[in-house]
């Protein structure tokens, strides 16, 4: 018992690495996603079809491929350019890959969100003489956010978890602190059970939360 | 004062309207009356952009309506929709105040005792501070209208804002806009309120099939039709 209660300790050590960098990325991943939401529906083509490219390579490619490009890959190409280069923390690139990942996701919601909301709003703000930015940004954007807030929130529950692979590019995450212990004390199956439940501790009171927020919500609806 | 040029609107192979002619003096009030399907909408939304014209020229006041100057030319035209699209995350005030803050620029505070007086015309000031889904349909389009006229508009568009309500609520939304009618607005309504359009109407034009097949005054229209597309309609609708 004694090795179990020391697993979870040690992977509990990562927790703050995991959420930060879990928590950063969802920011990031909230903005870009919503620029690549903007940017899918804009009347450029060639614009259309970069974000389209961006999106697919992101979710046709692994976390951990990407994550090792960016860490590793990026630093080995900016320096056979003859530039001095490294990341000053593996904090940096792993959020990045994080974050994108997250966009890449995001900018799916946040479309199918802004097309959720009836068209008459944007001709009832168009027809105030707003302009099409205006009314995104005062009408519709707003009323898309309470329609996918709760998937921003698994988002981040998805971000917790996915982080897991960034122990592999150096980041001393939960899992990472789990299989640092087991490599010196070769207690293989404590050091894992502990790095599960120090996720489940995340993710679990998250999910509730969540769920606990959706049916508040769908009874507001009701009630009307 | 809105011309309308030889008006056409197609959409794709659907030839919607297929040259419409039209003057609207201030202080008028014009009503376009026929049967779903005949452009009526189609042309009202033409006149504000909301549906892009595939030919013919639309001026306010002698001014060419154009796609750059369309959202100056909006704040000086209110629009009226049938499903009254009230911005149901904002507070009935809210809604009234927004096109003049971030449109025009007013200051919050005078845009809201603006708003209140507004609201106050149309019967409703005691719900400033409530939301639009706590509204019956009547009183959200009396909303709708307020929120129109708080840009302080030189023309009002209705587009049939009286098709979407309960039958006991089309009194009292025709009412606010009788009185409106009757302090001078210039005024543009697609409707099939045809005792709403005999009674107000200073000009009446019947569509159809993309054509304005027969217009005059109320009196012209509906006591001594000629066509008989109208004379169909009328026995159909009175």
């Amino acid at each position: 018992m004694q090795d179990y209660i020391q697993g979870f300790l040690i992977a509990c050590k990562g927790i703050p690495v995991t959420v930060s960098v879990s928590i950063m990325a969802v920011i990031l991943g909230a903005a870009i996603g919503l620029l690549l939401a903007l940017c899918s529906q804009a009347k450029n083509r060639p614009l259309r079809a970069v974000v389209r490219l961006f999106i697919d390579i992101v979710r046709g490619t692994p976390m951990l491929v990407q994550a090792l490009i960016m860490a590793y890959g990026l630093v080995w190409l900016i320096q056979s350019k003859g530039v001095d280069f490294k990341w000053p923390s593996f904090i940096i690139p792993a959020t990045l890959v994080c974050g994108l990942n997250s966009a890449a996701y995001m900018s799916e919601v946040i479309r199918s969100g802004i097309e959720a909301i009836d068209k008459g709003q944007m001709e009832a703000a168009r027809s105030l003489g707003m302009t099409h930015s205006m009314a995104m940004r005062l009408v519709i954007i707003p009323q898309a956010i309470r329609v996918i807030l709760p998937a921003f929130a698994n988002e981040f529950v998805t971000l917790i978890k996915e982080t897991s692979v960034l122990g592999y590019v150096g980041v001393a995450e939960i899992l990472r602190r789990g299989q640092l212990w087991n490599a010196s004390s070769y207690k293989t199956f404590p050091a894992f059970i502990g790095v599960a439940c120090a996720y489940l501790l995340l993710t679990v009171p998250l999910s509730k939360l969540i769920n606990g927020y959706q049916k508040k919500m769908s009874k507001k609806e009701a009630a009307h | 004062m809105i011309e309308v040029k030889n008006l056409k609107k197609s959409f794709g192979d659907l030839h919607v309207l297929k040259g419409i002619d039209q003057l609207v003096n201030d202080g008028e009030v014009l009503c376009i009356i026929g049967a779903s399907g005949s452009g009526k909408s189609t042309m009202l939304r033409c006149i504000n952009r909301l549906e892009e014209p595939t030919g013919g020229e639309i001026y306010i006041d002698g001014e060419l309506i154009t796609e750059q100057n369309i959202d100056k030319v909006r704040t000086r035209m209110g629009m009226v929709f049938q499903s009254f699209n009230l911005f149901p995350h904002k507070s009935v005030l809210e809604n009234l105040t927004m096109g003049p803050v971030n449109v025009k620029g007013e200051s919050a505070d005078s845009a809201k005792q603006k708003a209140l007086k507004l609201l106050d015309r149309v019967g409703l000031a005691e719900k400033a501070n409530e939301y639009p889904r706590n509204l019956s349909g009547g009183q959200q389009q009396r909303v709708a209208i307020a929120r129109a006229l708080a840009m302080d508009p030189d023309v009002m568009l209705f587009d049939e804002p009286t098709s979407a309500l309960d039958p006991e609520m089309v009194g009292e939304v025709l009412d606010v806009m009788k009185a409106l009618a009757k302090e001078g607005m210039t005024m543009i309504v697609v409707t099939h309120e045809m005792g709403f359009a005999r009674e107000i109407s200073d000009h009446v034009i019947f569509m159809d099939e993309g054509y304005i097949k027969e217009e005059g005054t109320p009196k012209d229209i509906f006591e001594n039709p000629k066509d008989p597309r109208l004379q169909d309609f009328l026995s159909k609708v009175l």
